[in-house]
């Protein structure tokens, strides 16, 4: 579903992203994670296009990202993403939002949109907010609205990036619990995040990033066993040592 | 202080005419709205066009975005306006330049609103580059990412709230509209400022001449405000506050 | 077109253009420090604790920013001959204008100012033990002043071009020499031409310092 191979990325001369390659199959989940600045939210960004990168060559679904010819909003209008600080667009409401790319993207009717959108607003628990705006919900609301969002142009993947870190934690399961029950649906899923809980429960591989570089890419198992770098054990430590 | 107060002044016969003095000034009024509103609307086009284009990640389109806006910011509008009604005529070709200086209709009007229109163009055009760049850049992401083009992107999403915060400084541009078309004055459109210099003159009144004036350019800059003041109650997005992210 | 453009007539000019700019400089000069002293004394009256100063200066500075500069300087030609009694020129008058007029813009300049100095600051001078006018002046009005440079020197960019209004009352400052140039030659466009020139390059300029110093104070902070 994803190929990545050799992807490199500078800003001037600064090395953000250095030879990564990975492939995720259609139906795998894949956790990304690491320290801050590791590299990770670009190189998810560089999925679907949303970053541009140097050298390296990333498919989607057979799809070139980086090569001239390709038309990015299709591609992107293929691949579901959710971001860090929701980016709900606040002028409208929430099934305006859930309806706006179906509309202008998909070209569905307004009811056939509105229909569908409603539908994942009721799986992701929060039909009654319908005609409200998303400055009026809670952030672990405003998410889930973000990932019924996402879901409603039938996306073939889903890339989050650290969709749970601006959230108060008494707020971050509610939205672990959609994107597991999404991951059992077999939906193939892209998440750079550092809940390793979630990890646990339903990644198939988990990727460690360090400097720009892939470090670890092992199976769940292999991770959480015996994990082969040495920054890859400092970093889990610090991060189940609470 | 020695001065023979005549406040019935409004309401006498000029001295060469058969118009009051109110008469004078009602036209002025009118001339005072028509270029202001004519230059907004001109301002309000061309600025939100060359502020969009200023945010573009197009290096040579937000040069020329910028190359506009410094053009016209540092340059005296009054030159401004000089500039268009003698300069620019000579610098068009032969027969369009005999047509304009010569045929072409409300020629005073036109040049006024026009170079006002320009000239306020380049202060909405840094307001709405503002205003987009002041939008996390979150938002142009997931604009892109729910696969609308770039110009989608700003239709739907980046414009709409950019347009929204920038309310406030565009309200005090429409306020300054009026109070800047006080400068068409020197290519002699009849409005408020050009009219009261002409009753003080002809009446010897000036201070009810110009205390009537500066009233009238109150009621311009309250209505202005007002205006905006509604666009903004209307345009109030529920639950959202400037600045939280 | 531009093929009929007689430029030779610019250089004897300029002697004349060049008293013309000084005086559009004096004007500037005058009105920028007029302006700034009125307006932080406005600045201050507005944010004191006095209702009656408070309110008599948001009055001033409202007004003031409500009616055209150019209303301003006819109102100001016409009454300080009748209040003193004397003519006094274009020019003089033009100076108190113009000081009245921005001190207005350079008060709200001056109170974002204030108010950008933390409270904490003005604590710390009560603590000190000193008074309030020891505090405004030692610590708060320093680092305002310090703080707002960049917008002042904006707000006398803007000043600059204004003071060519100074026309509708025939004081010579650069545009109306420019224009007399234009009339004794028979020559107004090029005049006309060189004298935006000449503002153009001048507020460029400027406008490239006051960015230098956005970046200073910038890092400073």
């Amino acid at each position: 579903m994803i190929e990545m191979s050799n992807v490199s990325k500078h800003y001037g001369q600064f090395q953000v992203l250095t030879d990564c390659s990975t492939t995720v199959s259609k139906g795998e989940v894949i956790v990304v994670c690491g320290p801050s600045g590791s590299g990770k939210s670009t190189l998810i960004k560089c999925v679907n296009g949303l970053e541009p990168f140097q050298s390296g060559k990333i498919t989607v679904d057979g799809v070139s990202v980086g090569a001239p010819e390709t038309d990015l909003p299709k591609l992107r209008a293929r691949v579901g993403m959710v971001f860090q600080n929701f980016e709900l667009f606040p002028h409208m409401s929430i099934t305006e939002n859930l309806t706006i790319g179906q509309i202008k993207v998909l070209k569905r009717s307004a009811e056939e949109a509105t229909e569908i959108g409603l539908k994942l607003l009721d799986r992701v628990g929060l039909k009654a907010q319908a005609g409200k705006f998303p400055g009026q919900l809670s952030g672990g609301q405003q998410q889930r609205v973000a990932i019924a969002r996402a879901l409603s142009m039938n996306p073939i993947c889903m890339l989050f990036d650290e969709p749970t870190s601006a959230l108060d934690p008494e707020m971050v399961n509610e939205v672990l619990d959609v994107m597991v029950e999404l991951a059992h649906e077999g939906m193939t899923m892209m998440c750079v995040t550092h809940e390793m809980g979630f990890a646990r429960k339903v990644a198939d591989r988990v990727i460690f990033m360090d400097q720009g570089r892939i470090v670890e890419d092992a199976t769940k198992a292999d991770f959480f066993g015996t994990p082969r770098s040495e920054r890859a054990q400092q970093f889990l430590s610090k991060i189940l040592s609470h | 202080m020695n001065y023979h107060w005549n406040w019935g002044i409004f309401f006498e016969q000029v001295k060469n005419g058969d118009e009051t003095y109110l008469d004078w000034l009602i036209t002025g009024f009118g001339w005072t709205i028509a270029v202001s509103l004519t230059a907004w609307i001109i301002a309000l086009t061309l600025g939100s066009v060359i502020g969009t284009l200023r945010t573009t990640p197009r290096g040579w389109v937000v040069a020329l975005g910028n190359a506009w806006v410094e053009f016209f910011r540092n340059i005296p509008l009054l030159v401004q306006m000089l500039l268009w009604f003698f300069v620019v005529p000579e610098l068009l070709p032969k027969d369009l330049s005999m047509w304009v200086k010569q045929d072409m209709p409300a020629k005073e009007f036109i040049t006024a609103s026009v170079c006002l229109g320009l000239f306020t163009s380049a202060r909405i055009a840094e307001q709405v580059r503002a205003g987009i760049q002041s939008l996390p850049r979150g938002q142009l992401y997931a604009g892109m990412a729910m696969g609308f083009t770039l110009p989608q992107t700003y239709r739907y999403v980046l414009l709409p709230m950019a347009f929204r915060i920038i309310v406030p400084p565009l309200t005090s541009e429409f306020m300054s509209v009026f109070k800047n078309s006080s400068v068409a004055f020197a290519i002699s459109v009849l409005e408020l400022t050009f009219q009261s210099r002409q009753m003080q003159e002809d009446s010897e009144q000036g201070i009810e001449t110009y205390v009537a004036v500066t009233i009238l350019y109150f009621v311009c800059a309250f209505i202005a405000n007002r205006v905006m003041g509604q666009i903004e109650q209307r345009t109030r997005v529920p639950g959202y506050v400037t600045g939280k992210h | 077109m531009f093929s009929t453009l007689d430029l030779s007539v610019i250089a004897p000019s300029l002697p004349f253009l060049w008293t013309g700019l000084q005086y559009s400089l004096k004007l500037t000069l005058v009105a920028m420090t007029g302006g700034i002293i009125l307006g932080t004394f406005l600045a201050l009256c507005r944010l004191s604790s006095s209702r009656v100063l408070a309110g008599a200066a948001t009055a001033y500075v409202d007004l003031m920013r409500s009616i055209p500069l150019v209303m301003v300087i006819l109102w100001f030609f016409l009454l300080i001959p009748l209040m003193t009694g004397n003519p006094v020129g274009a020019e003089t008058s033009a100076m108190l204008t113009f000081t009245a007029f921005e001190a207005a813009y350079y008060s709200e300049i001056m109170r974002a100012g204030i108010q950008s100095v933390s409270r904490g600051q003005v604590a710390a001078g009560d603590a000190l033990g000193l008074t309030y006018r020891q505090t405004m002046s030692y610590i708060v009005l320093p680092q305002a002043f310090r703080n707002m440079i960049p917008v002042l020197l904006t707000q006398t960019i803007i000043l600059f071009q204004d003071t060519s209004l100074v026309y509708i009352i025939g004081a010579k400052d650069l545009l109306k020499a420019a224009e007399i140039a234009g009339k004794n030659y028979n020559r107004p466009i090029e005049m006309y031409i060189f004298v935006a020139l000449c503002y153009f390059v001048l507020c460029i300029s400027l406008s490239l310092v006051v960015k230098q110093l956005q970046k200073r104070v910038a890092i400073v902070r």
